[in-house]
């Protein structure tokens, strides 16, 4: 019962807080100083989200199959050292990535996609990867004994049972990429990161943030989609969350 | 029918080539459920999985009602067995409808016939459809599970059903339920069934013949009560454990050994009469009273009857136990035991008299079977050939 109450004392003292942060925004003028970078924000949030869509469906779409090929029996051999080899490529940080994808593609948006698309990549792949092969083998022999063609299996079983474990790789790695793409700004491809890098060169914190909180917001937005879209295509059986 | 001639697996190991399945030959006839027995690593879950090709055969063949099934595409002769694994393996992303008609969809059979098939089966493993058919395999227990993995497996009618161990995992109170409920879906299903199990308690109790394994060979192939009787050797023996005259008990129905000939009393006979009656027979402490519809009504014992004047009616004991004629002996001999008691009156359908039981009798039948082992070879080959 006093945690409950603590719950609600806090909840109310936040809600006052914000209150007189907006007040004092709104009072100090940070709010209009906020409302003249709409436009740009709005041109450069466009541009951050094409570059996260192309390069996110480009990644999903390759990283979904090579997963799908990497976790079939007769790959067994050459698998795990490409997942090592994969996992390797994950530590190396996004930022390298995007100069390493520069340097043989120059400048603009085909480096900035590229780069992002690598790092995408590999998170799907692996979850990929991992999910189907975290099928109960018991499915698989049953599925098999029942007389299910390989493909059968794979889609009829399989699949959806590593769906969840599929869906959370491309929740975390578009997160991510929407996190990312800010730098992209450096290699010439915009989005937000155009506000945030001239607004650190220029010491001004209002266009820093007028970058930096639209893509806080974007990321939140985009995993609540991805969670979204998880919770209705995971079949209800093997849904956590509908259980 | 299935028929396996010279099946032979040999697994390549790091450590060399270890035979797993070594020529096995042996016949199930249709309509018979045959259990593959023995202890693990013997081979008998390998023999079982070669029959659907879950593990390929290095040499010998399977032929299925006559025909040889190395012709047949894998996935073909897949859909044309049943197949009941130990870990059940029923689709957890799938309702239990949709578990259940995976392999009618497979074969193409349109939606209204196999919608129909998927409330048959429930019905025949005795679960409410309307309750049952869209819920997921993860909201039903163990045992509800199990009988789902049997309905998928059924659910296509095909003529042959191999199972793996099916009802290991399940507790012993809902296994014995379900093989219950198995062997009488059984007796009208008449399907030709491969059974693996390492329970020889399981094995008498379900099998028409039991295929006892060993590293690999068939060292036995008989029906329960022979294998009981008179196990080939040493191993089979020992397998079947010390008590095996005991799980005989369960084989045998009372049917067999009740003989005709019981001596009773009615309740208007003087105990003077039952005396001599107790004494013309034989009988050491008691004998039967029945009614007139000739049901039992209690027992005169002989104690009373000798040191009592007056009419049986009015110096009866109850009957302490009885059996019916389709009852095995591990129950009369339970009553026995119960009762301290070497004989057990026996009643028809109706609930007349039709004969007794002793102990003598039990234990006669038993140790008339219990022949001595031939030539006490060891040698699994020779004994097959009996």
């Amino acid at each position: 019962m006093p945690i409950q109450t603590l719950k609600g004392a806090l909840r109310a003292l936040l809600l006052v807080a914000v209150f007189f942060a907006g007040v004092w925004s709104h009072s100090s003028g940070l709010i209009d100083d906020f409302l003249w970078y709409l436009p740009d924000v709005r041109y450069l949030m466009g541009e951050h989200l094409w570059l996260t869509a192309v390069s996110g469906a480009l990644a999903i779409g390759v990283a979904v199959p090579l997963g799908i090929v990497l976790s079939r029996p007769s790959m067994a051999g050459v698998a795990e050292s490409l997942m090592q080899v994969l996992n390797v490529g994950t530590t190396i940080p996004t930022l390298a990535v995007l100069a390493l994808s520069m340097s043989f593609l120059g400048i603009g948006t085909l480096p900035a996609v590229f780069g992002l698309f690598v790092a995408t990549l590999l998170p799907i792949a692996r979850n990929t990867y991992a999910g189907l092969k975290g099928v109960n083998p018991a499915l698989i022999e049953a599925a098999a004994g029942i007389g299910m063609s390989p493909l059968q299996r794979l889609i009829k079983v399989e699949l959806p049972n590593a769906l969840y474990v599929i869906f959370a790789g491309i929740r975390t790695a578009l997160t991510i990429n929407v996190g990312t793409v800010p730098l992209a700004f450096l290699i010439g491809a915009g989005g937000l990161g155009e506000l945030i890098f001239t607004g650190i060169d220029l010491y001004d914190p209002v266009m820093m943030l007028s970058g930096a909180i639209p893509t806080a917001l974007l990321a939140i937005v985009v995993d609540a989609i991805i969670a979204t879209v998880a919770f209705l295509m995971v079949p209800r059986g093997v849904n956590p969350n509908r259980a | 029918m299935i028929q396996l001639d010279n099946l032979t697996k040999v697994f390549d190991t790091p450590k060399g080539a270890v035979v797993a399945a070594d020529h096995i030959s042996m016949e199930v006839p249709a309509g018979e459920i045959c259990i593959l027995l023995g202890p693990s690593g013997c081979g008998k879950t390998t023999t079982l999985k070669m029959i659907n090709r879950i593990i390929k055969p290095t040499s010998g063949k399977v032929f299925i009602n006559g025909e040889d099934t190395s012709g047949l595409n894998t996935q073909e002769l897949r859909r044309n067995l049943g197949y009941v694994i130990q870990q059940i393996g029923l689709f957890p992303n799938m309702t239990i409808e949709e578990n259940i008609t995976v392999v009618p969809k497979l074969l193409g059979w349109d939606r209204a016939r196999y919608r129909e098939r998927a409330r048959e089966m429930m019905a025949m493993i005795a679960m409410e459809p309307d309750a049952f058919l869209k819920r997921y395999p993860s909201e039903l227990s163990g045992g509800q599970q199990q009988r789902i993995g049997v309905a998928r497996a059924l659910a296509a009618d095909p003529p042959v059903m191999l199972m793996d161990e099916p009802f290991g995992a399940i507790d012993p109170i809902n296994r014995t339920v379900i093989q219950d409920e198995f062997l009488k879906m059984q007796q009208e299903l008449k399907k030709t069934i491969m059974f693996v199990s390492h329970d020889i308690d399981e094995a008498i109790k379900m099998g028409d013949r039991i295929a006892v394994f060993r590293e690999g060979r068939l060292v036995q192939y008989s029906t329960p009560d022979d294998l009981l009787a008179a196990p080939k050797n040493e191993f089979v023996e020992s397998f079947l454990g010390e008590d095996r005259a005991l799980k005989r008990l369960n084989l045998v129905k009372v049917r067999e050994i009740v003989t005709d000939e019981i001596g009773t009393v009615t309740p208007g006979d003087t105990l003077q009469a039952a005396l001599a009656r107790i004494d013309d027979f034989g009988y050491q402490n008691s004998i039967l009273m029945v009614n007139e519809r000739g049901q039992p009504a209690g027992i005169v014992s002989r104690s009373v009857a000798r040191t009592t004047k007056g009419y049986c009616r009015d110096h009866f004991q109850t009957v302490p136990a009885m059996v019916g004629l389709d009852d095995d002996l591990r129950k009369a001999a339970s009553l026995m035991f119960a009762h301290d008691t070497t004989w057990l009156p026996c009643v028809d359908e109706e609930g007349r008299v039709c004969g007794q039981i002793t102990q003598r009798a039990m234990t006669s039948h038993l140790g008339a079977r219990f022949r001595p082992r031939q030539g006490d070879s060891h040698h699994p080959d020779a004994a097959i050939k009996e």
